[in-house]
């Protein structure tokens, strides 16, 4: 409705006005958005286009495509609202962005993690919250599609690559972030008869509430990495409920909630892999996890970037235009390096992954720990060069800033990945 | 057999060249026209809709006008073919490409966009029809086939309105904006369209002259907006608008 109409009109209408080379500039609202697309879209050709093959360039001319025109004119909107686009992410799913790195077999589109890297950075342009959902609703789609049996595959993954069906992970708990592994959410072994009884409770879950399919990680066993096992639990089992939507800082356009499992009994067949795997099944998810986070980091920055140099153009001060101060020149020409180096990392980890190097691990570590932070603080530069307007809501600067501020505690925090490095520094190169 | 045409992107920021001999297009963002996007969406519509068996999109240009085939292919047409040349070329030789395809392709529907938004020509699909002598229903809003009886309905967007033609095919329509609204590439369609055929051939095989007929004298930016002028009176105003713009 909406989106076709901006589809239709936003887009067609203003093709004639683009092309006699006549503009007006005004930040305002959606609005906004809608006006640095049209700006965006002359910068991106110019970041590095040519390491991407011809299928690449397309699927992100298709990503921005669908950013633009169906992400950005909503997402000052959605924040406000705190209103999460099911609609929408059905769309995503439509084009194949549920399933991007699930076999072709069950719906998905079979790419692979650069690719993906390519999709999130060019969608989180257009909305940060929503693009990061898809990444996480990925995330658990790839999980069933790598280890789980074929009747689990063609129970859920159907669902999961058209988004019919929404997902959410479940690891952190309320007693347990970072120290993932000591998690105490029980999955006990019923007496008698199959299956387990799930007993615990899970916080900042992405999507909770909403989602339909959740992937749990549960203590089978023993103390440490090798008691845990993975389950998938559906929405409308009993005993499972949920909390109310968190208040956040950013990342309104998602609920956030605790899920809490009172006697949750499932199945045998809803433990995805084998008892004990569940720790390493979550770890090797978030290593992709980390780059579309990474990835949507740098979609983020892009636009703010973009947004700045556009301000800066038409702002004047002391009789010049901002952007003819050599001090907003070289504050965008370190932004510019500084999502460009990010870019580069968070590919080359991602290529990296899909070539089951032994470097993956620390340089997805690497490629989340650099991208979050820097890019975060290229939304916080945009802001100030926005002056007061930059902390104004009807600018969309400081929404992309609230929204990546969670990138550096999310998917392991930053502090995280620098053990994570550390061990891994130690793994590859003893000294 | 949908013509498509690889354009200035409709988002880019464009810029006259200092000589004034066009538009600079280093380092710019082009894509397919947009209404050429619609007239796509549209054969693919009558494919599914059994009014075609095969979507057939030939683009003229250089090397990158395949970029533009691929989308087509990436949206759901069958086979592409590429006119290779990296001559200026004119909508009259693009129309005389386009003929010399058609005779050779045999469609039963030609489909083009009403107009391309680099050069705002809106003479292809006309001068097209008339090199075919076949009949023309430019400014489509709604198309409507009938395979059986051969022929097509169609709803142009006209000055007084909407004129509704009924035309024998095979026939020439250009898309207007409101015809259809085109679909993204699914990526999975992306990666299908690298197994479709994408065949080139070039004016010299086709048989074709496509020597411009038209000189470009000067491109130049429109002029920069002045200040407004406040009126004190109506009487003002009518002096202004028949003395000084010389409107009236």
């Amino acid at each position: 409705m909406l989106a076709a109409l901006a589809r239709a009109t936003g887009g067609r209408l203003r093709s004639s006005a683009a092309a006699l080379g006549t503009r007006t500039f005004h930040l305002t609202g959606s609005t906004a958005a809608a006006e640095a697309a049209e700006a965006q879209c002359a910068a991106t050709q110019a970041d590095a286009d040519f390491d991407l093959t011809e299928d690449q360039r397309q699927f992100k001319q298709v990503a921005a495509t669908f950013a633009r025109e169906e992400l950005a004119p909503f997402s000052a909107e959605w924040d406000a609202k705190h209103h999460f686009p099911v609609e929408t992410i059905k769309r995503a799913a439509d084009l194949g962005f549920g399933g991007l790195y699930v076999g072709e077999d069950m719906g998905g589109a079979g790419l692979t993690r650069l690719d993906a890297a390519i999709v999130f950075e060019s969608l989180s342009w257009g909305c940060v919250p929503t693009a990061a959902f898809l990444s996480i609703h990925n995330m658990v789609a790839s999980v069933v599609d790598r280890y789980g049996t074929a009747r689990q595959r063609s129970m859920y993954l159907p669902a999961l690559t058209s988004a019919e069906h929404l997902a959410s992970y479940c690891l952190t708990e309320p007693g347990s972030g970072s120290d993932a592994v000591a998690l105490k959410m029980t999955a006990k072994r019923e007496a008698g008869g199959g299956g387990y009884v799930l007993n615990g409770a899970k916080a900042f879950i992405s999507g909770g509430g909403v989602s339909d399919v959740y992937l749990v990680m549960a203590r089978t066993g023993q103390a440490g990495p090798k008691g845990i096992s993975a389950f998938l639990v559906e929405k409308g089992t009993p005993g499972l409920s949920f909390g109310k939507p968190e208040l956040k800082l950013g990342w309104n356009a998602q609920p956030t909630t605790a899920v809490v499992f009172d006697d949750v009994r499932v199945g045998d067949d809803s433990r995805v892999g084998q008892e004990g795997e569940g720790f390493k099944i979550a770890m090797q998810a978030l290593d992709g996890g980390r780059i579309n986070i990474g990835a949507c980091s740098i979609g983020g920055a892009q636009f703010c970037l973009d947004s700045a140099r556009e301000y800066t153009r038409s702002r004047q001060a002391f009789g010049s235009p901002v952007s003819h101060f050599q001090a907003t020149q070289f504050r965008i020409a370190d932004m510019a390096t500084t999502v460009q180096a990010s870019r580069l990392m968070v590919r080359h980890a991602a290529a990296a992954l899909d070539a089951r190097s032994p470097t993956a691990t620390i340089e997805c570590a690497m490629a989340k720990r650099f991208a979050t932070d820097s890019c975060y603080n290229v939304t916080n530069e945009a802001l100030q060069l926005l002056g007061g307007y930059g902390y104004l809501q009807e600018y969309p600067i400081e929404r992309y800033m609230r929204d990546l501020r969670v990138h550096s505690i999310l998917e392991g925090t930053n502090e995280v990945m620098r053990i994570i490095i550390n061990r891994e520094l130690d793994r590859l190169d003893p000294k | 057999m949908v013509a498509v045409k690889r354009v200035l992107d409709y988002t880019a920021r464009v810029r006259v060249k200092s000589d004034k001999t066009g538009v600079d297009l280093t380092n710019v963002k082009m894509s397919m026209n947009p209404f050429c996007e619609i007239a796509v969406e549209e054969a693919i519509r009558v494919r599914e809709a059994k009014g075609t068996d095969e979507v057939v999109a030939v683009s003229i240009g250089p090397r990158q006008a395949a970029d533009t085939l691929r989308t087509a292919l990436a949206m759901g047409a069958d086979r592409a073919l590429h006119v290779h040349t990296d001559a200026e070329v004119q909508p009259l030789a693009v129309a005389k490409l386009l003929a010399a395809v058609a005779r050779q392709e045999q469609p039963q529907l030609v489909l083009l966009g009403k107009q391309a938004i680099d050069d705002d020509s809106n003479q292809t699909g006309q001068m097209l029809a008339g090199l075919l002598g076949w009949p023309q229903a430019t400014f489509a809003s709604r198309l409507e086939l009938d395979a059986a009886a051969g022929t097509a309905l169609v709803t142009r967007e006209v000055d007084g309105g909407l004129e509704t033609l009924r035309v024998t095919l095979p026939a020439v329509v250009t898309s207007d904006l409101r015809l259809n609204e085109p679909r993204y590439a699914t990526l999975p369609n992306i990666m299908k369209a690298k197994k479709k055929l994408l065949a080139a051939t070039s004016p010299e095989e086709l048989g074709v002259d496509v020597a411009p007929r038209l000189q470009t004298l000067s491109v130049e930016e429109p002029a920069k907006r002045k200040g407004g002028v406040m009126v004190a009176s109506a009487a003002e105003l009518v002096d202004k608008l028949r003395n000084e713009a010389k409107v009236i």
